[in-house]
């Protein structure tokens, strides 16, 4: 029994150095792949941000792969150039850890945050740093919406890095050639279309709300652009910071408009059921229909071009494509609702200024936009005629356009508790238990933290 | 264990209650009730496990059972999960389930060295206020660990300091495995103890009394009686430990988050899916393959489960 206890403690000792020294190994395995940065020719537009070899920066944000990995090959040629290291982690749960590890003091050098109102809460730590002049000389390249979604009560802390275009509607080409149909360009066309396609039985609209604990985004996203495009920026931003209430009739008359449409019983849900099952298909399949002819359009995100089963063409002659959502008030001038993401620094050091500053440069998005499609900047110097994919063409063009109202998606720029506990939630029972319009907005309101 | 002999309770039938439970439990309505619960069990895995087969299209379009009638199968999934990778998960989840075996084995191992020692010293060293540390390390049980998270993050990065003075310097172990390993110690050590104290305290008095007249110190008799005479409870907490050490995804993602290449098999999988879920059907092979492991750990200490099960429940 005895010499059996002692093998025991041995193997466990002996599991306990292996592991130790692989992890150690481990460690120093990436400090050791710095290269000496020489300036020469390739090296030279870097020649700002040099003097930090050796330097780690930690960034964490809510990325995977594989857009994350072209982000990693987008600063490959600064990390060599420069010496500075990114080390980029990935998470799913990036909004429940980063507040964690930002309390618990063991914050990340960057964080790419993706909703003003958790960067909101960051600064209310304390612990964000001011951006460095670099970065600040750059935000004049982006649209004043932009910057002012950065800032908190009106200092500028975070540069924006990517964006993404949601007033888009997808349709197939193939099956509006054949009919005979048109790109809607006012409101008033999008409904005649719609009850024209519903003559030709089939139902215009498609949609899925499911996306696991986040189940209802997709409708906020909805009732967001028919604010923005009835009443314009100012009542959007009023509603975000809550001087409009959702019982307020103005946007109680928004929701109006989304139902008149998405909760039409002879327009939804093409090729999937009826109206409820709104609420029971997931965001990645409500799509799904278009492609089989059996569902006309479907109001989605740039993003959603990731979603289209493998061998579906994106192209305006293809089997999919996307047209600009008209405006449901003509005089607004060209609504744009997008999202983004936000650099936001934690440390102070010179080398996580020097990435901060690279990041916010036209360069970087210029190298970002070569490395894959699919990604695409706010940033009005970004060269246009390096986009290739048609859907990114349409969003850049939405999106720097410095006469369009753009706005933030208002979800993620109110409060978490309502922008992605309480109104996505509300908006789950909209259509999935056909609670009243009134019930759901009073149901939000209490839930606005005071 | 000592065998005693049960109170002379006179039943009906004079049987002992023990052979009465368990022809009770061997009748052939109650093997029928015990098949049906198994199978109704057993049917979400097996859900599970005929998804981790279909293509990612056949996935989305129908339920798991239509394969009954249209057979349709790839090994694709597990080939991408195990061998491609790719979805931030690069060159497959081998490396991660080393990762996993490199915090879950550290991590079962400490605590129950240090809760066996203090299991013992509780039970049989009397000394003043014995009884009280056990009552409060038996009451921490009740401190759920999403309070100590923070906390304890404030405390490896920064140390603990009262008015100037520091109590405990920072550790500086950002991010690395120790990190995770202390955390999953300190949040076991309760139970451990409690359940380790109430196997310990049962041994016979006679044989500690026995080695102790020899002159045995209390090292030596924790070392060569406490021990080997413990080992089914230590077996059955190695198990929960080493499974819930195992399945953890909260304190490897507060701990070990800061590099994706010290990251346990259940983060990874977490991240399988990709950006808005488009890979969902990976996630099906993956949650296989990380059952491997514990399978393989439960039906290797699964003889001691049943005895260490009972440790601390009867007075024997």
């Amino acid at each position: 029994m005895k010499s059996n206890f002692v093998a025991v403690a041995a193997i466990g000792t002996a599991a306990l150095l292996t592991v130790t020294a692989c992890s150690s190994s481990k460690g120093g395995g990436g400090s050791q792949s710095k290269t000496t940065a020489t300036v020469s020719a390739a090296c030279a537009p870097y020649k700002d941000y040099l003097g930090h070899s050796g330097k780690t920066v930690t960034m964490f944000g809510s990325i995977l792969s594989p857009e994350s990995d072209s982000l990693n090959k987008s600063w490959a040629a600064f990390e060599k150039c420069t010496g500075i290291k990114i080390s980029y982690t990935g998470s799913n749960d990036f909004e429940s850890q980063l507040p964690v590890q930002v309390q618990g003091g063991s914050a990340p050098n960057l964080a790419i945050i993706p909703q003003p109102g958790l960067l909101a809460q960051m600064v209310k730590t304390g612990q964000v740093k001011a951006p460095p002049a670099g970065t600040v000389a750059n935000e004049a390249n982006w649209n004043a919406a932009w910057k002012s979604y950065g800032s908190v009560n009106g200092t500028f802390y975070a540069a924006p890095m990517s964006a993404n275009m949601k007033s888009l509607v997808w349709y197939s080409p193939k099956l509006f050639a054949a009919k005979g149909y048109t790109i809607p360009t006012t409101w008033a066309q999008l409904m005649s279309l719609s009850a024209k396609i519903a003559a030709d039985g089939v139902k215009p609209w498609c949609g899925g709300i499911g996306s696991g604990t986040a189940t209802g985004w997709p409708a906020t996203d909805w009732v967001e652009e028919a604010v923005l495009g009835t009443y314009g920026g100012q009542v959007y931003d009023d509603w975000i910071s809550h001087k409009v209430k959702f019982t307020d009739p103005k946007i109680e008359a928004a929701m109006k408009t989304v139902a008149s449409y998405m909760q039409n019983p002879a327009w939804v849900n093409g090729g999937i059921g009826g109206v409820k099952s709104i609420a029971t298909t997931t965001f990645q399949d409500a799509g799904v229909p278009i492609t089989k002819g059996t569902c006309g359009m479907l109001q989605q995100a740039s993003f959603y071009e990731a979603q289209w089963p493998k061998g579906t063409t994106v192209s305006p002659t293809g089997d999919v494509f996307a047209f600009y959502l008209p405006a449901v008030n003509s005089s607004i001038s060209t609504p744009v609702e997008g999202g983004g993401e936000f650099v936001t620094a934690f440390s102070s050091d010179p080398a996580t200024q020097a990435v901060q500053n690279y990041l916010s440069s036209p360069e970087w998005a210029d190298s970002r936009i070569k490395v894959a499609p699919g990604w695409v900047s706010a940033n009005e110097k970004v060269d246009q005629s390096l986009y290739t994919d048609p859907i990114d063409k349409i969003s850049a063009k939405y999106l720097a356009d410095s006469s369009a109202t753009f706005r933030f998606d208002a979800s993620d720029a109110m409060p978490a508790a309502v922008g992605s506990g309480a109104e996505w939630k509300a908006m789950t029972e909209w259509f999935g238990s056909g609670k009243s319009i009134d019930a759901v907005a009073k149901e939000i309101d209490a839930a606005w933290p005071n | 264990m000592t065998t005693t002999t049960p109170p002379a309770i006179t039943t009906a039938t004079d049987e002992p209650p023990v052979r009465k439970v368990r022809r009770a439990f061997s009748s052939p309505l109650a093997s029928v009730a015990v098949v049906i619960l198994a199978v109704l069990w057993t049917v979400p895995v097996l859900g599970l496990f005929v998804t981790s087969l279909r293509p990612k299209a056949d996935v989305a379009s129908s339920g798991w059972w239509t394969v009954f009638s249209h057979p349709h199968f790839t090994l694709s999934n597990y080939n991408t999960v195990l061998f491609k990778g790719g979805y931030n998960v690069n060159s497959g989840l081998a490396p991660y389930i080393v990762n996993s075996l490199a915090i879950t084995i550290p991590a079962t191992i400490i605590p129950i060295i240090l809760a066996s020692m203090a299991a013992y010293v509780l039970a049989w060293v009397r000394f003043k206020g014995s009884d009280a540390i056990f009552f409060t390390i038996f009451a921490l049980q009740v401190v759920p660990l999403q309070m100590s998270l923070v906390p304890l993050l404030q405390l490896y990065s920064g140390g603990a300091h009262i008015g100037g003075i520091t109590v405990i310097p920072a550790l500086h172990l950002h991010g690395s495995l120790a990190e995770v390993w202390l955390s999953h110690t300190m949040f076991s050590l309760p139970l451990a103890v409690f359940l380790l104290h109430n196997f310990i305290s049962q041994l016979p008095e006679s044989v500690i009394e026995a080695a102790r007249v020899d002159g045995a110190s209390h090292l030596r008799v924790y070392r060569s009686i406490v021990l080997p005479l413990s080992m089914p409870a230590i077996a059955s907490f190695a198990i929960f430990q080493f499974l819930w050490v195992w399945n953890d995804l909260l304190v490897s993602l507060t701990f070990a988050a800061k590099t994706t290449a010290a990251q346990p098999l259940t983060a990874q999988l977490q991240q399988l899916t990709g950006s808005f879920g488009s890979h969902l059907e990976l996630l099906t092979a993956g949650a296989f393959v990380s059952i491997i492991i514990p399978m393989i750990v439960f039906f290797s200490l699964q003889r001691y489960f049943v005895k260490g099960m009972l440790a601390g429940s009867v007075k024997g």
